[in-house]
């Protein structure tokens, strides 16, 4: 058999594309600047088809063929594909509309406006309400558990959230349950997620496109779209995740990372997502601090390094260099640790020196 | 039951498998009076009283009258409306209805006189004459049955009766005469089609799977029939269930798999039961295996049972429900064909396809291809439901007018009241209306007049009918059955059950016609799966052939035939 290509070339919109073998036809679109609304479809996920946002139509297949979902179908060479005819955007409003049937309409206090994609996508196709009426599909939020909050109600069930705790975080914690219109995603059997295997890792909630799922720590603390944003290092292990602080000016009110994070590909453990309280913690030390009669006293930093000087040399001359060990902190950069076993080494005269990076 | 020639022997060559069937024909005795009694369908009309009650009849009388007497359990001799249902060899003679107190007067009168019972005959509706002889009855008369050749026949529990009747000549033939392209040449030829609803070339299906290298690959018998009022497979896989595995050695050997799997629904114990029970005879004369009948192929088979799922019937989602996941769709492609169970080269048939394939490799592609009209080529199995009078399972050429299927076979509309449309396919299909009667049943035909074949469920609808709540019926179910993952199938069919609750309530508006042809046409265009893409279907057929009833309960405020009112709003449908 003759050797298949590795690239394809195809149309979007008339607009010649070449791009790698496998790759959906929305990414090529991506590529040729198109921008295909999509609500399931994620970067490190594989594509579900679900949302049928994206769906667009190839030139040459007729009006009896359905559309095509532009994630999950694969681009292939000769395709001419429309991406927004009159038959795709008028089924893009009525999906739109759909969702929006199944929806509550709390904008106003929800934690995610601004920075929602169903809202986005509301106002880019100018779906401002919906001709269904109907039920709707009713459950109490769920606060169950220190860092999630579950707001049923307003899932679309895109399988983000599923599918990162399975194909990221290897969890499994959470899938579909139920059929039809009442199928919901969650936990097995609908249990509270401390009653599961659930790590709080937070990663669902990263790939939320709505207001679903959100981060507890920052309720009613201010909304992504207000927030300054500053991309750091997570100062808790060695990985070094790229983490970004969305601050109000005065406090850390959110932790989120960046899919394109050459490290962590936007995954984050609980410490690093949820584990900033810290930072603006009235119990935080801003002074050392030496125990005197048993009391630990306020200090400056020349009396304390004094004070761990004298007793360092004591130690090493009454029971020798290797009675004193070093534990360094892996929220220390590397140049800082260097120094540390430096002086452990060279300084003291001991090998006994050790990091926390093993969380 | 008793068999005729015991057989242990493990048959290691097609000569040995000929030398079996020579024996048993030659030990079988054509003149010996055996009464053939539905034991499947039947059951639920009582057939197992009936088979105890004969049983217990003959064993009083004397020994060399008895043992010139045997009692057949068979499969689904089809005729549904009259069950349950007997027939008496070699006199031919047919008897529906039978109830336990009437197999004395059975046993002394017909079996051992040999003369027939008018009470029990079948009444031909114009004349109202009885017709005793089976095969002048005119439900039996305009059949063409292939695929059903062994239903009501022989006991679907004996593998010898299967081999005595010329059972897996066909496998044989296949395996040591001809190559897989071969085979799959003559399906080429003989013109057949999925019988499972989307109607794709069975020989592309196959020709696709043989052309992928990976290995291994697997067959997949779609055994997960789930359309409210349709019981084709359910006959096949209960009444012939070496028939299905005889197709599944041909298709493995094609393809080039050496596993299959037949998923079947849980709801259908008789055809589990027959199905590992034939599965296992297989395994002992060694027709499953490792190098059956000497060929060098090996193949075998595994029953799982689905979960009550009719998505499940979809091939993406069987094939997840299989793995033990979810049975939800995937997009396509990749096609099955080339990652299909585990990711490998995977073909999914329907029971009725695969039963066709010894039929076709037996008897020859011409036989088959002579048979059918346009690109439906052969023949095509119905389950006849609803005002008929004559329900049942029938098998008939491709091509047949749905006049003949609804008035000839099916004997007309129940008490003479006016045929008003047929539902064809299901859930998935659409309704007929008068205007089409003459119209030939073909995979083509019926697609242009918005149903489809689907799996072969015709339900004909008398003038009492309302077909908005048909329509409703239908949809209900869809929705009920929807697995929820993609928006216009999980949220659209129910907005648009809700649309048609409001008309049927009498709170419709005349604009929520046009919003469910709308909804209608995004939920067909963008939906995942087939479920969904056909999901509305019969709405949109019923508006197009029937508006003015919708129009009458939305002016009028109320259902013109009194049925919406009755019927309280059905949206959780239990399915069939």
């Amino acid at each position: 058999m003759a050797r298949k290509s590795d690239t394809v070339s195809l149309f979007i919109n008339d607009v010649p594309v070449k791009i790698h073998r496998g790759a959906s036809i929305m990414e090529a679109a991506h590529k040729a600047k198109v921008d295909i609304p999509h609500l399931c479809n994620h970067r490190h996920l594989t594509p579900t088809g679900a949302c049928r946002l994206c769906v667009v139509e190839l030139e040459g297949e007729g009006p009896g063929r359905p559309l095509i979902a532009a994630c999950a179908r694969p681009a292939e060479s000769g395709m001419r594909v429309l991406t927004h005819t009159d038959r795709a955007v008028a089924a893009r409003r009525l999906v739109l509309e759909l969702l929006l049937s199944d929806h509550p309409g709390d904008c106003l206090t929800c934690e995610q406006s601004g920075h929602c994609k169903l809202q986005d996508l509301a106002y880019e196709y100018q779906v401002a309400d919906s001709r269904f009426r109907g039920r709707r599909n009713r459950y109490p939020i769920d606060t169950a558990n220190p860092f999630i909050v579950r707001d049923f109600e307003k899932c679309v069930k895109c399988y983000r959230c599923a599918q990162a705790c399975q194909e990221l975080q290897f969890c499994e914690v959470i899938d579909y349950m139920g059929r039809g219109f009442d199928t919901m995603v969650t936990s097995a059997l609908n249990r509270p997620l401390p009653e599961t295997e659930c790590v709080q890792c937070g990663r669902c909630v990263s790939v939320c496109p709505v207001g679903a799922l959100t981060e507890k720590p920052s309720r009613y603390r201010g909304r992504s779209k207000d927030l300054k944003k500053t991309v750091t290092t997570c100062p808790y292990c060695g990985v070094g995740c790229a983490i970004v602080l969305e601050t109000d000016g005065q406090h850390i009110v959110r932790v989120t990372s960046r899919e394109d994070s050459p490290v962590n590909k936007g995954d984050l453990c609980v410490k690093g997502r949820f584990g900033y309280g810290f930072v603006n913690s009235p119990d935080r030390l801003i002074t050392p601090l030496i125990r005197k009669d048993g009391e630990l006293v306020p200090a400056s930093w020349n009396e304390a390094i004094a004070a761990v000087a004298a007793g360092l040399k004591r130690t090493k001359q009454e029971y020798g260099a290797d009675a004193i060990g070093f534990l360094s902190s892996s929220k220390c950069t590397n140049e800082e640790n260097y120094l540390m076993q430096k002086f452990a080494r060279a300084g003291v005269g001991t090998n006994n020196i050790d990091n926390c990076a093993r969380l | 039951m008793p068999k005729n020639v015991p057989n242990t022997q493990k048959l290691n060559t097609r000569t040995d498998l000929n030398a079996l069937r020579n024996r048993l024909q030659t030990a079988y005795d054509p003149n010996k009076t055996r009464v053939r009694v539905c034991m499947t369908g039947c059951r639920a009309s009582g057939a197992d009283a009936v088979s105890a009650a004969l049983a217990k009849e003959i064993a009083r009388l004397p020994a060399a009258e008895r043992k010139n007497i045997e009692v057949v359990e068979t499969g689904c001799h089809g005729f549904c409306a009259q069950a349950p249902v007997i027939e008496i060899d070699p006199v031919s003679i047919f008897y529906g209805q039978v109830k336990p107190a009437d197999v004395p007067e059975i046993v002394q009168k017909t079996i051992l006189n040999k003369k027939p019972i008018n009470r029990l005959a079948y009444k031909d509706p114009a004349t109202g004459q009885p017709i005793t002889q089976a095969a002048e009855v005119p439900f039996y008369k305009a059949q063409e049955r292939s695929v059903l050749r062994n239903l009501g026949r022989v006991d679907p529990r004996s593998l010898d009766a299967y081999i005595r009747t010329g059972g897996y000549a066909a496998a044989a033939r296949a395996l040591i005469r001809l190559t897989p392209n071969g085979i799959i040449n003559e399906l080429e030829a003989s013109g057949l089609r999925g019988r499972g609803g989307a109607g794709f070339p069975t020989f592309l299906k196959w020709r696709l799977a043989r052309k992928e290298r990976s290995k291994p690959k697997y067959l997949i018998c779609n055994g997960d029939e789930g359309d409210p009022g349709a019981f084709m497979d359910r006959g096949v896989m209960e009444g012939d269930p070496h028939a299905v595995i005889e197709g599944m050695i041909i298709a493995g050997f094609a393809i080039g798999a050496s596993e299959g799997y037949i998923y079947v629904r849980a709801e259908y114990p008789i055809a589990v039961e027959h199905l590992t029970l034939a599965i296992d005879q297989a395994r002992k004369y060694g027709l499953l295996g490792q190098n059956i009948l000497g060929s060098g192929f090996d193949f075998d088979i595994t029953v799982k049972e689905g979960a009550g799922a009719f998505v499940c019937g979809e091939e993406t989602a069987l094939i997840a429900s299989l793995e033990g996941k979810r049975g939800t769709p995937r997009p396509r492609p990749p096609y099955p064909a080339v990652a299909g169970l585990w990711g490998q080269p995977t073909c999914i048939n329907n029971v009725e396809t695969l039963a066709n394939v010894p039929v076709i490799i037996g008897r020859g592609a011409d036989v088959y291809n002579d048979m059918g009209s346009g690109t439906s080529r052969g023949t095509k199995v119905f389950s006849l439901a609803g005002k008929l009078n004559n329900t049942g399972l029938v098998e008939v050429p491709m091509g047949i007018t749905l006049r003949e299927l609804i008035f000839d076979l099916g004997g007309g509309i129940i008490d003479g009241k006016e045929f008003k449309a047929v539902q064809m396919g299901g859930p998935s299909g659409g309704c007929i209306p008068a205007e089409f009667l003459d119209l030939s049943v073909t995979y083509d035909t019926l697609s242009k007049v918005g149903a489809i074949m689907g799996s072969g469920g015709v339900i004909v609808l008398d003038e009492t009918a309302c077909m908005v709540d048909i329509a409703r019926y239908f949809l209900a179910f869809s929705a009920a059955e929807s697995c929820g993952k993609c928006t216009p199938c999980r949220v659209g069919t129910t907005r648009m059950l809700e649309i048609l609750e409001r008309i049927a309530g009498g709170n419709g508006k005349i604009e929520d016609i046009d919003l469910l042809i709308e909804t209608a046409a995004v939920v067909r265009d963008t939906s995942l799966c087939g479920l969904g893409q056909n999901a509305p279907n019969p709405v949109l057929s019923t508006i197009r052939y029937f508006r003015d009833e919708y129009v009458a309960h939305i002016e009028h405020k109320k259902c013109p035939h009194g049925i919406c009112k009755r019927r309280p709003a059905n949206r959780e449908a239990n399915r069939g």
